[in-house]
């Protein structure tokens, strides 16, 4: 399976390179932008009995590991076998 | 007076550290490497600055899982002095032996500067040779040291008196201006509930002797000294 985790900044925490891409944006003539925000995407696979146990373990992977639950907030997609589920 | 050094792959800053406590202070001083879990009997561990890693998917995140932070947190856990400098200090915030985390300053611009700090407690092991609101000058070097706490946790660590440092002017006036990174209420250094571990991102490790254009670093290592020397003495 694999679990496509996506890391964002918390809405609270400063993301000075949100701003900076947005700036950048509107330079470029994209003024419609209201707001970016920068994560991090992160591909995990693993072997997992069900989808229900790959959920779980990628839950306490992200709780633990992959995000910084002071500042950062988390969502993940499992996969398998090339049908999407959330 | 053992003083340990712990160095993880990417550690920078371990040599200036042992050099204050060895060359400077004449003190004991032993490296304690990241793979050995063993804090051979010392009295105070210094985590110090650097790029532990690589800062691989955050700054000190994979510093924690090091078999001698196992040890270090049993020690700080036990009321041994913690003292994470820099990197040291991220990698106390990801180990949750600090609260709050280090974020990307503000700017976006690493930081390489003197700064001033105001000291908010002088009655800790850290401070005790320094004056309470004593403006010190040490120098920071970092892209990633906005302290950063969400507002029940930033409240408690106020109420508790458990910040030591902030970003102050030459006055030790806190304000905006004289913050470099972005840090909340300019916080430069934290303490635990307890007072045995310090965090704080300047480095006065660098600024210990003369020729190196400042002393206000070794204020915070004397004092680490003479309260090892009185806990000795008892």
């Amino acid at each position: 399976m694999i679990a496509r985790v996506i890391v964002t900044p918390k809405p609270v925490v400063n993301d000075p390179q949100g701003i900076t891409v947005r700036q950048g944006l509107a330079t470029l003539g994209f003024g419609e932008v209201t707001d970016v925000r920068v994560g991090k995407y992160i591909e995990v696979r693993l072997d997992a009995g069900s989808e229900r146990e790959a959920r779980e373990r990628v839950d306490a992977m992200c709780r633990q590991l992959l995000a910084n639950h002071v500042i950062e907030d988390y969502r993940f997609d499992i996969e398998r076998d090339g049908a999407k589920s959330r | 007076m053992k003083f340990g050094v712990v160095v993880f792959p990417g550690t920078w800053s371990d040599r200036d550290c042992g050099w204050v406590v060895d060359q400077v202070l004449g003190a004991e001083l032993r490296y304690l490497w990241h793979k050995e879990a063993d804090l051979k009997g010392c009295d105070c561990i210094i985590l110090p600055g650097g790029f532990a890693y690589g800062d691989y998917l955050r700054t000190g995140a994979i510093a924690r899982f090091a078999p001698v932070m196992e040890k270090v947190a049993e020690f700080a856990e036990r009321g041994g002095l913690v003292w994470g400098i820099c990197n040291g200090f991220q990698i106390l915030c990801e180990a949750g032996l600090l609260p709050g985390a280090l974020i990307r300053n503000s700017s976006l611009e690493f930081r390489c500067e003197w700064t001033h700090l105001v000291v908010e407690r002088a009655d800790l092991p850290f401070t005790s040779a320094c004056e309470e609101r004593e403006v010190l000058r040490i120098p920071i070097s970092h892209g990633e040291g906005s302290y950063f706490a969400d507002p029940a946790t930033l409240s408690r660590l106020e109420q508790n008196g458990q910040v030591v440092f902030r970003y102050s002017d030459v006055e030790g006036r806190v304000r905006p201006s004289a913050n470099p990174n972005g840090s909340v209420h300019n916080i430069a250094g934290i303490v635990n509930s307890r007072g045995n571990v310090l965090g704080m991102m300047p480095h006065p490790e660098r600024c210990a002797e003369p020729e190196l254009g400042g002393i206000d670093g070794l204020k915070l290592f004397r004092s680490v000294m003479h309260h090892a020397e009185r806990m000795l003495a008892v």
